[in-house]
């Protein structure tokens, strides 16, 4: 049995302790928002929060998360800084298949919530471990920007 | 095996003029089926409860408004949703925000993408081209029967009433309403059977920004895609491969991934092993835990240098004719001066975001599927003869695919069988959601086909190309398939596009084929097909052929472009954007910068490129910006077409740089994005689309950016060092200053 919090509500989850913790949201607790790409930490698209900080889900264990606070996409949009998010991405249309899109969000807030006003290197930094494979690079450039103007 | 049910795929020539779209044309039918498909502005009868308004296949429109539109064609990425929505909203003068958009259920009579035949489908950009009157046409049935019950119901006269932004109404008496106050009085009215069209100045969505239907589900985690979906008692399947193509499971001992908590049950299958658990993680650990004997007896052993070797050997003689016109042997004869050059193109993996999956539920009499579908009628064909079922007892539920760029048409339903033999093997006891690892992904096959390249021109005195000879070998993607009905004298039309449809204008041309057949890496159409490798000989070559005639590569092209005038003009609009007559501003020292270019027509429609890159000394290599001028004729969405272009340039410059999937004895060395690298945001370069404004038919837009990228980095290289890249992916040790 774990314990975690998954946006704001307290779970408890009969699951090996290994179990990485995007299994745990997506079979588990059947939060499929969080996405599977790689396995490895290698495309960002499981990305999600732990205490306010962007990790790659597919592998955590979930042991390591035990009585910490996770945010995923479902829960992510209470915060002023993903809204903005959010609102940028549908001004700009950023998505295509929108698979990565759940973990690109996700790393895109964690860095303005650090940095209202990232530069182009920034966003590099922040955003170059999240793949998207229809390269929508572009414009969540221009997003991250745009959501920052708004939050100024 | 119920073979009256096969679909059969031919070349069929009589088809090409029926919706007048260029490039590939599939023309598929299904022997036995009923002709007489449903198109737009024919009545379905709608038994449904709630009262709702169902013109025809394609719009319904519910009474408190809501139009909604019935998408035959598969949402990956590539805007097909919206772009069919804004084709029935324009007609139906709908309010885009009471727009939405569903998914087609498989059903080839009702469904079939117009330049398939009679099979349902998604492919060869032809979404827009398919959709263009088909929609137009169900908008305006459904709107003038709104006209007509408001005639009725207002007893005014039809052509006194307006419709706008969703409101019906009636100048002259003020009289107003929306759509669901009239749906159904509509729903009883006859439908018409001849409906106009707007004249294209009318249009108020079309060619405009909509904003896309799918953006609000997918930055909130509530799109659904295969991955997501969950049944009751649902078990999660993962599969063993086998680690060799050929290869067959000989004996295997599941004990020990039996023991595992979470794992189910482990059945064999055709093509391996299945290990089916509760959930993901258990059925991943419990296939980890298998140990299995393989049979390799009659496995594929060979390397890709060995694939190489034979395709060098095999371009040494003559192949199949794909192209001939005037005496090439002549021209090559009188030449002044002669060019040589050959071309190395390696497997590629789609490795779209989504790795492969599908969901099955066997029922006594039926199967359920839920699938990022998209090639609806083979998929449902197949797995009804795989059960012995009619094909109509199959559902199939199409869900957003997180990317596919050609895997998700699968030629012969290959991992849709294999999920629906693994729930065959469970008896169908729970429904079955087979996941294939990132790894099973890059490892199963169905590649872009390694391809081999043979250029040759004879210039004459003046430098003019006289003769021109282009040898191709490569594996066929129709060959052994449902399409093999299009292989013609040996030419498979998809190994060849791009190269014997080449533009320019030279007198004698030769153009021929080798295709290997004793090589079983399956190889399937991977996003622009056979333009991914073409474009790059042919555009690559002609740069050297102008820079061997002394001229200015846009000059150079555009001189054997005249009778070609919409790949003339994006090749200008594209150089003007770019500022190519000014000189490029000059890097920081020790970095060498450098333009290229490359025009290519796909799809029927026509995109050039110019890039621009910068090299350090250790032969680093940045794309630092790509200008882009596109023509797909009527332009339905412009936002979607930069996005597809923007895209479109990112994707192919992925495999520029990073792409190739290698065998060494018959094992591929590829297995995630650590060794199958994806290009990342801090590598995106600038990129601008610029239009050409069109009154044609639409065309593709899903692929045509992709294949002028290569060439044109390759030309930026080649003028900012000297070096011809002619093998890709790129590799920077050679580009050392």
């Amino acid at each position: 049995m774990v314990n975690l919090v998954v946006n704001g509500t307290p779970q408890r989850v009969d699951v090996a302790p290994d179990t990485p913790l995007l299994w745990v949201l997506r079979d588990t607790l059947q939060m499929t928002g969080t996405k599977f790409g790689c396995g490895m930490a290698m495309c960002g698209a499981c990305t999600v929060h732990v205490d306010g900080q962007p990790v790659r889900s597919c592998v955590t264990p979930v042991s390591t998360v035990a009585g910490k606070k996770v945010v995923t996409i479902e829960g992510v949009d209470r915060g002023r800084v993903a809204r903005a998010v959010q609102d940028a991405w549908k001004k700009l249309d950023v998505v295509q298949c929108g698979y990565c899109q759940s973990g690109q969000i996700m790393s895109a807030v964690a860095l303005l919530e650090k940095n209202r006003k990232p530069t182009d290197t920034d966003i590099d930094t922040a955003m170059s471990g999240n793949v998207c494979r229809c390269a929508t690079y572009v414009r969540i450039r221009a997003a991250i920007h745009e959501a920052a103007r708004s939050l100024a | 095996m119920n073979t009256a049910a096969q679909p059969r795929i031919e070349n069929d020539s009589r088809r090409r003029f029926l919706h007048g779209t260029a490039g590939l044309t599939l023309g598929i039918y299904l022997p036995g089926a009923v002709a007489a498909a449903a198109r737009g502005g024919q009545a379905l009868v709608t038994a449904s409860a709630a009262p709702a308004f169902e013109p025809n296949a394609f719009v319904r429109i519910g009474t408190d408004g809501t139009v909604t539109v019935i998408s035959k064609h598969i949402e990956m990425g590539q805007g097909a949703y919206t772009g069919i929505a804004t084709l029935v909203a324009e007609e139906l003068d709908a309010a885009w925000a009471q727009v939405k958009v569903e998914g087609a259920p498989a059903d080839s009579k009702r469904y079939n993408n117009l330049l398939f035949g009679q099979v349902q489908g998604t492919g060869g950009s032809t979404a827009m081209a398919n959709a263009w009157e088909q929609m137009r046409q169900a908008g305006a049935t459904a709107r003038a029967m709104l006209v007509a019950a408001a005639a009725q119901t207002w007893s005014v006269p039809a052509g006194e009433i307006r419709v706008s932004d969703g409101v019906v109404s009636h100048p002259a008496s003020g009289r107003k309403a929306g759509f669901g106050e009239l749906a159904e009085a509509a729903a009883r009215l006859p439908v018409p059977t001849e409906v106009k069209l707007k004249d294209p100045k009318d249009f108020k969505l079309i060619g405009k920004r909509a904003p896309r239907k799918d953006t609000s589900e997918k930055i909130n985690g509530k799109a659904r895609f295969t991955q997501d979906v969950h049944l009751p008692g649902m078990l999660t399947a993962v599969v063993a491969h086998p680690p060799r193509f050929g290869a067959r499971v000989k004996s295997f001992d599941a004990s020990r991934a039996k023991a595992i908590q979470g794992v189910e049950d482990v059945v064999p299958i055709p093509n391996g092993v299945a290990v089916l658990a509760r959930d993901t993680w258990s059925a991943k650990k419990g296939r980890d835990a298998l140990s299995i004997e393989w049979d390799e007896t009659s496995a594929f052993r060979l390397g890709s240098d060995e694939i190489f070797q034979r395709f060098h050997q095999l371009a040494q003689q003559p192949g199949a004719v794909a192209r001939k016109q005037g005496d090439v042997d002549d021209a090559f004869r009188q030449a002044r001066q002669t060019l040589r050059a050959s071309y190395d193109f390696p497997y590629l993996a789609h490795a779209a975001m989504e790795p492969l999956n599908c969901v099955v539920r066997l029922g006594k009499d039926e199967c359920e599927i839920w699938n990022g579908e998209q090639f609806q009628t083979i998929d449902q064909t197949a797995v009804a003869a795989l059960l012995g079922l009619p094909p109509e007892r199959v559902t199939i539920h199409m869900l957003y695919a997180g990317g596919s760029f050609g895997r998700r048409a699968s030629k012969d339903a290959d991992y849709v069988l294999e999920a629906v033999h693994i729930a065959k093997a469970i008896q169908g006891r729970a429904p079955v959601k087979m996941v294939w690892l990132r790894e099973d992904d890059m490892k199963a096959g169905y590649y872009r086909p390694a391809f081999h390249h043979t250029l040759e021109a004879a210039l004459d005195d003046q430098r003019r190309i006289t003769g021109w000879r282009h040898r191709l070998v490569g594996q066929s993607i129709m060959a052994g398939t449902l399409f093999s009905g299009m292989i013609k004298d040996g030419i498979d039309p998809v190994s060849v596009e791009g190269a014997s449809n080449l533009p320019y204008g030279i007198p004698a041309m030769l153009v021929d084929l080798h295709t290997p057949t004793d090589i079983p890496v399956p190889v399937h159409w991977w996003r622009s097909v056979g333009s991914t490798h073409t474009a790059y000989s042919t555009e690559t070559f002609i740069d050297e052929l102008a820079a061997a005639a002394g001229q200015d590569p846009v000059a150079f092209r555009l001189g054997l472009l005249g009778k070609h005038p919409r790949h003339a003009a994006v090749l200008k609009l594209a150089a003007e954007k770019a500022q190519w007559g000014t000189p490029l501003k000059k890097g920081p020292a020790g970095v060498r910068r450098g333009r290229g270019v490359a025009v290519h027509e796909s799809f029927g429609s026509y995109v050039a490129e110019v890039a621009e890159v910068s090299i350090q000394a250790n032969g680093a290599l940045r794309v630092d910006r790509v200008v882009c001028a596109v023509d797909c004729g009527t332009v339905i969405n412009p936002d979607v077409v930069r996005a597809q272009v923007e895209g479109g340039v990112g994707f192919a410059l992925s495999a520029a740089l990073y792409g190739a999937i290698t065998l060494k004895d018959g094992v591929v060395q590829q297995s995630n994005f650590h060794d199958y690298p994806q290009l990342r945001i801090n590598e995106m370069p600038v990129v601008e689309v610029h239009i050409v404004a069109s009154a044609e038919k639409p065309t593709g837009i899903g692929e045509p950016g992709v294949p002028p990228l290569a060439p044109a980095v390759a030309n930026a290289i080649a003028a900012a060092t000297g070096k011809r890249v002619r093998s890709l992916p790129i590799r920077t040790d050679e580009l050392k200053a």
